[in-house]
């Protein structure tokens, strides 16, 4: 027997599931949602890259949209990364906001050139002239067995370029928020996908949300432990987190999202509240965002830490194609658990 | 050249020094009129690909007179600009396009400020064909507050976006992409304004130049490729550096033009014709012959890899300046006086634009940090030391 009260609750909760009702897709249904949107709402929005039009995307993220806008605006190029690359940046000089995606994240090195100099200086060194609302997007990250070179993690390389911001998305609410973020935003932005977590379901709101490119993103408040992730290893940790709580700890988890610039606001509370961090991360050890994480929080909030900050990520080698191998090349589940562990001693 | 200042027998007796002119030989003041004048290039187009446009073109005193005065502002500027670097006030890298004025004045004379030019790390002069002042030329150079990019960007990023001019690129053969980023541009919002995108020999074999030409022909795009031969890459000669020298055939299915990159009149009339060519048929390589009497920048001296003679040859024989000096003397449209006079008004122009420029402020140090995001436009977010979670659509 429910008492009134209890009625009245249940009434609310319908109410409000009722009215801000949700959908369930996949991640990159979410990306593609996100793009047509925006491509809906702003006629300057296009999208260049190998196999994104007639193809539909090589991990479907695109697929539909050539159909729907023509191909002008979504544009099959020959494969040509640092040409194309370069284009989308002049074409955002003139005011178009291109959405450029690289097959594979490792591609972009060949635009590199154009990512660095062009993309992330020209609003600075023409004096504020122009701005390159470019999104420069693609998977990443270690998938099953492809490969060294198909192996890439550009988060490190990037970092270091002055005037860009990074984002990872790793569910399908904050895919389609940052998505739509990144192509409303005056700033170049490149947003980082990985190949593994495209077909993660979820339940997505209905109504137009966009996500904060410059924001952390808080999986599971706790109090033992600050764990800092992103992306993919999101999911080791949280298997860990499971572990750890079953054996009485209270891991706090963020995913850090923006990796450049650092949400120092929401790590800083995080580390003030249990003095201990762990990073968890895919990119390589040397030169890693892990590496500058640790030097931000150190420089930042030294006096809040009771133990070094551990920092746990892929070998400094390149992606072996044994299944074995690759597996031992990445964090699991089973090192996070130690290293907590090690940590909360 | 004192002629008389009769009527029109005069002009008839002295018709010999005058090639295909429709006789109006009446001193006109120095301001030059609209009447037309036909003249002859000084070599025919040679073509790749396509019909080449005619010898002849089309002009008219006025416009005369005013490629002389810019050109000779153009060559003034840079000369200024080699003793103000030689006097430690302009450092870094500078390099200076004396002697390929005629491509900057000629390519301007043919479009409009709706079309766009891009081009690499000479670019004083085509900034100042766009409409860049002087003094922003200079106080950029100085890295002053009053330069073009507020003293940031230095000699190789000259920016102008009201005229569309896209700059001023360090990085050898990056630009073109970038142009034809432009041109795609311009196809999407249906401008009907075209992009030229200019490079030299040495960036003419880097690979992302074909990439882009590929794409642009591929998608139709208006892109006008410039090659501005000066024959040297640095301090490699042309003939070091590429198996086939010939850059106006090197788009195979592009069409190309060859082009005396040394006479503006030749200059505006294959830029014209390129722009109708890119509207209707996408794009087109022209390829400049000029030089540049400067080394490549101011550290080289530039006549380690070519002698002195060839450097005197060519400005006596095809300098740009003189060619159109002797054109108005022929025409009878200004005494050498009157062009003398000009040249000390240009002068005092450039210094004028120098101490104006040795004022402007160093930039304030608080500069060293705007400009590097775009703040306060699209999404509002907060940074990492905002109070409140916020994220609102714009």
């Amino acid at each position: 027997m429910l008492t009134p009260f209890q009625y009245l609750l249940s009434g609310i909760y319908l109410t409000r599931y009722i009215l801000y009702s949700r959908h369930e897709l996949l991640l990159f249904e979410a990306l593609q949602e996100g793009l047509e949107e925006e491509m809906e709402r702003d006629i300057r929005v296009c999208v260049m890259g190998e196999d994104v039009g007639h193809y539909g995307g090589s991990y479907k993220v695109t697929k539909g949209l050539a159909k729907k806008f023509g191909d002008l605006r979504v544009l099959d190029t020959p494969i040509a990364e640092n040409s194309f690359t370069g284009m989308g940046i002049g074409a955002a000089m003139t005011g178009l906001r291109p959405v450029v995606e690289g097959m594979n994240m490792g591609f972009l090195l060949l635009a590199f050139n154009q990512i660095s100099n062009n993309c992330g200086m020209l609003h600075y060194t023409s004096g504020g002239q122009f701005t390159i609302p470019i999104v420069i997007r693609g998977p990443g990250g270690v998938g099953r067995q492809l490969g060294a070179e198909h192996s890439q993690r550009l988060e490190s390389y990037f970092q270091s370029i002055p005037g860009i911001q990074m984002v990872a998305c790793s569910t399908p609410y904050n895919a389609k928020g940052l998505m739509k973020a990144a192509i409303r935003s005056e700033n170049p932005v490149i947003l980082f996908e990985h190949v593994l977590l495209y077909n993660l379901k979820e339940r997505i709101p209905d109504e137009d949300y966009i996500c904060n490119l410059e924001e952390a993103e808080m999986v599971r408040p706790g109090e033992h432990v600050t764990i800092l992730t992103y992306s993919r290893m999101r999911y080791h940790v949280m298997q860990a987190a499971k572990t750890l709580v079953n054996k009485g700890y209270d891991p706090e988890v963020i995913d850090i999202r923006s990796l450049k610039p650092f949400d120092l606001y929401t790590i800083g509370n995080s580390v003030k509240k249990t003095h201990r961090v762990l990073i968890v991360e895919e990119c390589m050890r040397t030169g890693g965002i892990g590496a500058s994480l640790i030097a931000a929080i150190t420089e930042n909030f030294n006096d809040y830490l009771d133990a070094p900050i551990m920092c746990l990520s892929s070998q400094d080698v390149p992606t072996p194609y044994a299944g074995t191998l690759e597996e031992v090349t990445v964090v699991q589940p089973a090192q996070i658990v130690t290293a907590v562990e090690q940590l909360c001693q | 050249m004192a002629l008389s200042h009769l009527g029109a027998s005069a002009s008839r007796s002295s018709s010999l020094l005058k090639p295909l002119s429709s006789a109006l030989s009446l001193r006109r003041p120095i301001s030059g009129d609209n009447s037309p004048l036909t003249v002859e290039t000084s070599v025919p187009f040679t073509s790749h690909q396509c019909e080449a446009p005619s010898r002849s073109v089309e002009t008219n005193p006025k416009e005369l007179l005013t490629f002389f005065r810019d050109m000779a502002l153009m060559r003034r500027m840079e000369i200024a600009a080699d003793s103000l670097y030689k006097a430690k006030l302009i450092r870094g890298f500078c390099h200076l396009y004396d002697g390929q004025e005629a491509v900057a004045v000629g390519m301007e004379a043919a479009i409009t400020k709706k079309d766009c030019i891009i081009t690499a790390y000479r670019d004083h002069c085509t900034f100042v064909s766009r409409g860049g002042t002087l003094l922003e030329v200079f106080a950029e150079l100085m890295g002053r507050q009053a330069g073009c990019s507020k003293g940031k960007g230095g000699s190789m990023h000259f920016y102008k976006k009201d005229s569309n001019f896209y700059g001023g690129h360090g990085i050898v053969g990056a630009q073109v992409p970038l142009g034809c980023g432009l041109a795609f541009a311009q196809k999407y919002s249906k401008d009907e304004t075209v992009t030229f995108a200019l490079y030299g020999d040495g960036a003419a074999n880097q690979g992302q130049l074909f990439e882009a030409l590929n794409i642009s022909a591929l998608w139709d795009l208006p892109a006008i490729l410039v090659c501005e031969n000066n024959h040297y890459g640095m301090g490699t000669a042309e003939w070091r550096a590429a198996k086939s020298p010939a850059y106006y055939k090197r788009g195979d299915y592009v069409p190309g033009l060859k082009v005396d990159g040394m006479d503006a009149l030749a200059v505006k009339q294959a830029c014209k014709f390129a722009k109708e060519h890119a509207l209707k048929n996408g794009p087109i390589i022209l390829e400049m012959d000029t030089y540049r009497y400067h080394g490549h920048s101011m550290s080289d001296p530039g006549s380690t890899y070519r002698t002195r003679d060839e450097i005197s040859g060519v400005r006596q024989e095809r300098d740009p300046i003189e060619r159109i000096r002797k054109l108005i003397l022929s025409h009878d449209l200004a005494t050498e006086k009157e062009l003398k006079d000009v040249e000390k008004e240009v002068r005092k122009e450039v210094d004028d634009a120098i101490a104006q420029a040795k004022e402007s402020p160093m930039p304030e140090p608080s500069e060293l940090f705007t400009n590097v995001y775009a703040k306060g436009l699209g999404v509002e977010s907060f940074g990492a030391d905002r109070k409140e979670v916020r994220a609102t659509l714009p």
